[in-house]
């Protein structure tokens, strides 16, 4: 009777280590913390009818960046100095400078730590940046109101906070997650070789935000094919837009491979089939195909839109068009159609032989191409610009280095015999991380720092941004030159312990400090928004277009309204914007607006899943099955309601509109003279006014005490 | 907060900063490799020595495309500053027509070059390809266990755990499968790349030392708990010492039967060497088998007596 209520829950699955302990009482106590102000500030209404239902795609992907950031400052970046921590201390069997020690994670955690770091970096972090960025910006840049599905939105980022929750889970229940490396491999992700919860938690994570994604992915699809305003032919997107709609046409072909792979692994799990096990016609190696498949090209869906946003800001901040539209836009869907070619080329060392490999190795040769070509097309957008060095011109300048030796070693890696070499030790783990960290992380942090007016309605403090750049780019060489390093010297990747006589721990201990200035540089991050939530009047963005802009999404003010757009622009050219400022920008004709209305749906959807999930995991059958009909019941719901929009009259808009603009002036007053980011506050500054302010809260404390 | 603060690097920007940190970085790195043993540039081994080459010829055709591109990348971002009242600025394009040509065109040819020598040596370097040699090519059979090494000698009839000893200037024919233990992957830098050991699939990797010295090889590929203590002494001596070392090991009191083996299935960490006189007949061969459908379907009976 308890096994049907309970499955295979016990008193030992809760927590009782160190690690499970802590992240419990971590991730309780900010709960109880967020529902204590909420009840006290009486917002729980507002956070209901404001935030969690609502279907605007800019609320969405504000949220989309606060669970994104809080995984990667909570999860991702600390898991990823636990490993620095234990891999500078871990010179076993002989002393080494530090003394013989073996570290102080056990192995098996060690390489939790790093499964969960890899899953939580790209699906959780990398993918919820990407997508927020997605969310915010695409529909102001084509000129739309809204998206060609906000439902499916809505539920897209619900499952991904689904499989948030469940890749945190087993904190409460059950103490391990997967020792499998982040794509866990068969025949080791099997039942066989890793019988604990740990890897069904992995799946479940995987399988139900990676089903967000595919959802999320249809939505923008059809509303950049379909949404754009009057006049925007194909040929004049931005080249964020285009980058995006790359990145989602993959998305959306690549992630239901990633769903039936899953599946597979789970009824190898569950049942018991045997599709990737050792035994009985299982085939391990299929398996290895199946999740590169999808794997290869999920690293170019996270890469595109940064590629979009890089080429924005580059033509942004030389005050000149993209060098060769045509010839970027064709290097991005270059790239992502050969993207899907290249796969095998994470395993030539599983003995396909030389023509698979050659074959393989040549694909990956052709897709540097398009990408050096989008190089150069940013060359030639500088030359001859007039370029200012903001921040966001800082990530971008500083992630051409990085982005140099990601792709000079990619294609190193390329060749499959020198691969022989290179795979599986710590020069490819440095190979990739230059690309996600100098392509991925730096483009999401530059499209952040150039849209925040956009986003919040003033722009990040410059100075803290470029401490935070000058912290990840030091942070970044210290962290993984060391890595291509150790590779060739022999390391192979996920150890954590080694030698102290094959003298790589100078490099750990290097990487170590470089994982340290990179937490200073989050540290900067964080100081920035601070900082600039302080001095947000002075930073106010009274024009909408703070940077001098070239596209639609400036042309809005900041923040966006609701309807993003009084009026639907007509566009005759690219950068639409330009040409409008150029122009003289037409007086707003008011018309009727429709709007979604807000749903709940998405997130009841997500809770079944999420308790399927549950169920599943612990082999709670009940539950599983209450989740999975659940979830189809309330889709089905969703269908038969027909009342999800509603309409503001043209009266009501330019009421609402007017309205707007005499708070903002009554508000902010008339544009003062000290904008700039010279006045922009000093880090001296900052700490004086925290001390001041905390002081006084202390003093008025004591006074009424 | 009214007074401006002075801001140098508004004028200056971040460029040449970024091309200071190359360059310490450059020199600081070279310091601490010097005299380091890195192990894939100092190759031991007649196919670690053409991957070598290889790699650098790659790097250095990769560093024409990569070097000029950078030096106008930067030089760019930093001659069209704002505040560079020298220059001329534009706020449109001018780069003539024959412009998207060519940046069509170099970054082909580079690749084209890429290619053809890629699809050369990939075939040349093949792990699968005989190295020939006037010496007669040593059989290994490689089965990869949780977490050590296990080398059959077939022709010797010796077998050992976590260590390899093998004439230099000899080719050496490797098999490799695993028994009972996830995909693992058979790395020894110093004399050549790696390929991967799987249950019931056997691959075949070639290698040929060159140079006498004690090396260390692992599992690249993570396989569980104790896949950080997977690793293996390979030591190339002279025929004569290989030879000697042979007739030793024939005269170990252990025996490497099924039983045994079955004590050596057993998932075990950070093993030491171990030394077998003789084995059971086709070990290899039966292990490989045990994972073939019509044969014998458990993977916890490996009794083949």
């Amino acid at each position: 009777m308890k096994e049907f209520f309970l499955g295979r829950l016990t008193s030992q699955s809760l927590p009782h280590e160190w690690f499970t302990i802590g992240g419990s009482a971590f991730f309780g106590l900010a709960a109880l913390f967020f529902i204590v102000l909420l009840t006290v500030t009486k917002r729980w209404k507002w956070l209901w009818k404001e935030w969690l239902t609502s279907v605007d795609p800019k609320r969405i992907g504000i949220m989309y960046f606060i669970v994104a950031g809080f995984m990667l400052i909570a999860r991702g970046g600390l898991e990823a100095l636990m490993m620095w921590l234990q891999q500078a201390i871990g010179s076993s069997n002989m002393p080494g400078f530090l003394g013989a020690s073996h570290g102080y994670l056990s192995s098996q955690h060690f390489q939790e730590i790093f499964t969960a770091h890899g899953n939580i970096m790209v699906f959780f972090v990398a993918m919820g940046f990407i997508f927020g960025l997605i969310n915010y910006i695409v529909p102001l840049q084509i000129g739309a109101r809204d998206l060609a599905s906000p439902f499916l939105n809505t539920l897209g980022f619900w499952l991904y906070v689904a499989g948030v929750v469940m890749v945190n889970m087993f904190f409460f229940f059950g103490g391990e997650y997967a020792a499998t490396g982040w794509l866990a491999v068969a025949p080791l992700n099997g039942i066989q070789f890793s019988p604990g919860v740990g890897m069904d938690y992995l799946i479940w994570s995987l399988q139900i935000s990676g089903i967000g994604t595919t959802l999320g992915a249809i939505n923008f699809i059809m509303t950049i094919l379909k949404m754009r305003s009057p006049g925007m032919g194909l040929w004049k997107m931005p080249a964020f837009t285009w980058g995006s709609l790359c990145s989602m046409i993959m998305a959306v072909t690549i992630f239901p491979l990633l769903t039936a792979t899953l599946f597979l692994v789970f009824f190898d799990r569950y049942f018991g089939t045997h599709f990737f096990t050792t035994t009985l016609g299982g085939n391990a190696m299929m398996y290895t195909n199946l999740i590169w498949m999808w794997g290869h090209p999920e690293v170019y869906v996270l890469v595109l839109p940064a590629y979009g946003v890089f080429t924005e800001i580059v033509a942004t901040f030389s005050r000149k068009p993209i060098a060769s539209y045509t010839t970027s836009i064709i290097g991005m869907i270059g790239v992502s159609l050969f993207a899907l070619s290249v796969w095998l080329h994470h395993f030539f060392t599983m003995g396909a032989g030389a023509d698979v490999n050659a074959f393989f190795g040549l694909m990956t040769m052709i897709i540097a191409v398009p990408t050096t070509v989008l190089v150069f097309t940013w060359i030639a957008t500088m030359h001859k610009g007039r370029i200012r060095y903001t921040s966001p011109m800082h990530w971008f300048l500083g992630f051409m280095i990085i982005f140099a030796l990601g792709g000079i070693t990619g294609v190193m890696l390329g060749v499959p015999p020198a691969d022989f070499q290179f795979h599986n030790s710590l020069f490819l783990v440095a190979h990739f991380h230059s690309n996600v960290i100098g392509g991925v992380l730096f483009g999401v942090f530059a499209g952040i720092t150039y849209w925040f007016p956009k986003m919040a309605g003033f722009r990040l403090n410059e100075r803290f941004g470029k401490y935070a750049f000058w912290c990840w780019m030091v942070g970044f060489s210290l962290s993984f030159i060391p890595m291509y390093i150790l590779g060739l010297m022999g390391a192979t990747r996920r150890l954590d312990t080694y030698d102290a006589a094959t003298g790589w721990q100078p490099f750990y201990i290097c990487m170590l400090i470089g994982g340290c200035v990179i937490a200073l540089g989050v540290a900067f991050q964080i100081i920035q928004i601070i900082a600039s939530v302080m001095e947000k009047k002075r930073l106010h963005d009274y024009t909408g277009d703070p940077w001098d802009g070239r596209t639609l999404e400036w042309s809005v003010s900041s923040p966006a309204p609701a309807y993003n757009f009084t009026t639907i622009p007509h566009v005759t050219t690219r950068d639409a914007f330009w040409e409008m400022k150029k122009q003289g920008i037409a007086k707003p004709q008011y018309e009727d607006i429709h709007m979604p209305k807000n749903t709940a749906s998405g997130i009841y959807i997500s809770i079944f899943a999420f308790f399927a999930g549950f169920g599943f995991v612990w082999h709670i059958t009940w539950m599983a099955i209450a989740g999975v009909a659940g979830a189809i019941v309330c889709a089905i719901i969703r269908t038969f309601d027909e009342n999800t929009e509603y309409t503001i009259p043209a009266a009501e808009v330019e009421k609402m509109e007017k309205a707007r603009l005499q708070k903002e002036h009554e508000e902010y007053g008339d544009k003062p003279a000290n904008t700039g980011p010279e006045y922009d506050m000093t880090l001296r500054e900052f700490i004086i006014t925290v001390v001041t302010w905390a002081w006084s809260v202390v003093r008025r404390k004591q006074r009424q005490a | 907060m009214t007074k401006p603060k002075k801001q140098k690097s508004k004028l200056r920007g971040p460029v040449p900063y970024i091309v200071l940190w190359v360059v310490v970085l450059t020199a600081l790195f070279s310091a601490l490799l010097w005299g380091t043993n890195v192990k894939v540039l100092n190759p031991h081994g007649l196919i670690a020595t053409h991957q070598l080459s290889l790699i650098i010829f790659s790097v250095v055709v990769l560093m024409v495309i990569a070097v000029p591109s950078l030096f106008l990348f930067y030089y760019f971002a930093w001659k069209y500053r704002e505040t560079n009242t020298k220059v001329a600025h534009e706020s449109e394009n001018h780069h003539g027509k024959w412009w998207v040509f060519w940046v069509w065109a170099i970054p082909c040819a580079i690749m084209l070059i890429m290619s053809v020598v890629m699809w050369i040596a990939t075939h040349k370097l093949d792990p699968m390809r005989a190295i020939a040699s006037k010496n007669k090519t040593l059989h290994v059979q490689v089965i990869a266990l949780r977490w050590k090494w296990l080398f059959i000698y077939p022709d010797q009839g010796i077998a050992t755990v976590n260590f390899l000893q093998a004439p230099v200037n000899t080719p050496i024919e490797f098999d490799l499968t695993a028994d009972e233990t996830p995909m693992s992957s058979f790395w020894l830098p110093n004399w050549g790349g790696q390929l991967y050991a799987m249950t019931g699939h056997s691959n075949r990797l070639n290698l040929m030392p060159t140079t006498k010295g004690d090396f260390t090889g692992a599992s690249a590929e993570i396989n569980g708990a104790g896949f950080d203590g997977m690793k293996f002494t390979a030591r190339a001596s002279s025929q004569a010492d290989f030879n000697k070392w042979v007739t030793q090991t024939q005269q170990s009191p252990n025996i490497l039967d099924w039983v045994e083996y079955q004590k050596l299935l057993q998932p075990s960490e950070n093993n030491v060497a171990a030394f077998y006189s003789s084995t059971a007949p086709d070990m290899y061969d039966n292990v490989l088998m045990k994972y073939m459908g019509s044969h014998n379907m458990g993977a916890h009976s490996t009794e083949h007596e």
